[in-house]
């Protein structure tokens, strides 16, 4: 069941390295063919960021995600969104992260189930403290029968 | 060169499949999500699913790629995408999009497409919706048509 007291809660902060090998590997694994995301400087695959969580896991307390106590087997991703401030990040760079959730909402579906939604946005920063991507994660999940 | 709209020159839709459970693994390795509903049979049919779930970054993934090769990895300026029907181990998927928007943000010229990913019954899987930095080769943006006077 969804903690909705998670809202506002805050991850500490974590360090995203954007590493040349995982580039090529996340663009292999979405079958992208451009050569942009091959070399030493390679460009980021535009949902490339969701590997934020090899690096958020890694750090205690980086991932308010948890707080919210989404269940893994009825919780599902509804909604995703990347917005780059400039060009996306390329290999090389070490961005700094953090992560809020920022929204808990509920919505009743036209069968009368309650579904819960939970946003979390993680804000990635470069060395020189510039604001270069947002992640929006919303997930979401039927709520148990009330007894 | 003179400005000329890239709408209706969008690339062939890429089709995708039939999807694997090797090709969620590949993903799942690649982006640090193990979610086993995603790979384990027996996890997944406990949950109530017909088998592993496929994992909707990876469509998600697939389809941000499809556009990005056309419009360059380095001009994409923003992405959201929405999952609209589970897609399953077996399931053919058409990735395409169109351009819907051209215009200037600022100081630079951006396109705007609508994505979608349709599978084998040609249902919506996912929807999709990205902004780019328009690329050198296609020139300025055309002109955006002037919004009639209301009377």
């Amino acid at each position: 069941m969804i903690d909705r007291d998670a809202v506002g809660a805050e991850g500490a902060p974590f360090e995203v390295r954007i590493e040349a090998g995982k580039v090529a590997e996340f663009a292999r694994a979405v079958h992208a063919e451009s050569l942009a995301h091959r070399g030493e400087d390679a460009v980021a695959p535009a949902t490339f960021l969701t590997t934020q969580f090899f690096w958020e896991e890694r750090v205690q307390g980086a991932n308010p995600w948890h707080l919210a106590n989404m269940s893994q087997e009825r919780g599902m991703h509804a909604e995703q969104e990347y917005v780059f401030h400039g060009p996306p990040p390329r290999a090389g760079e070490v961005l700094r992260a953090t992560s809020k959730i920022t929204d808990i909402w509920e919505k009743t579906s036209r069968s009368g189930r309650v579904l819960v939604f939970v946003r979390m946005v993680t804000e990635f920063r470069d060395a020189a403290g510039r604001l270069r991507a947002e992640a929006v994660l919303t997930g979401v999940e039927p709520e148990e029968d009330r007894p | 060169m003179s400005p000329r709209s890239l709408a209706g020159q969008e690339p062939a839709p890429r089709v995708l499949g039939p999807v694997t459970v090797t090709d969620f693994v590949r993903y799942q390795g690649a982006s640090g999500d193990f979610n086993p509903i995603h790979h384990d049979h027996l996890f997944a049919t406990a949950s109530g699913y017909e088998g592993p779930l496929g994992i909707g970054m990876y469509t998600a993934g697939a389809l941000a790629a499809w556009a990005s090769d056309w419009l360059g990895p380095a001009q994409v300026r923003r992405t959201r995408v929405r999952w609209k029907r589970p897609v399953f181990a077996g399931h053919t998927l058409t990735l395409s999009g169109r351009v819907v928007r051209e215009y200037r943000d600022g100081d630079e010229d951006r396109v705007d497409l609508e994505l979608t990913a349709t599978n084998q019954d040609g249902e919506l899987a996912v929807e999709g919706w990205m902004s780019f930095a328009r690329p050198a080769w296609a020139g300025a943006s055309p002109p955006e048509p002037i919004p009639e006077e209301q009377p």
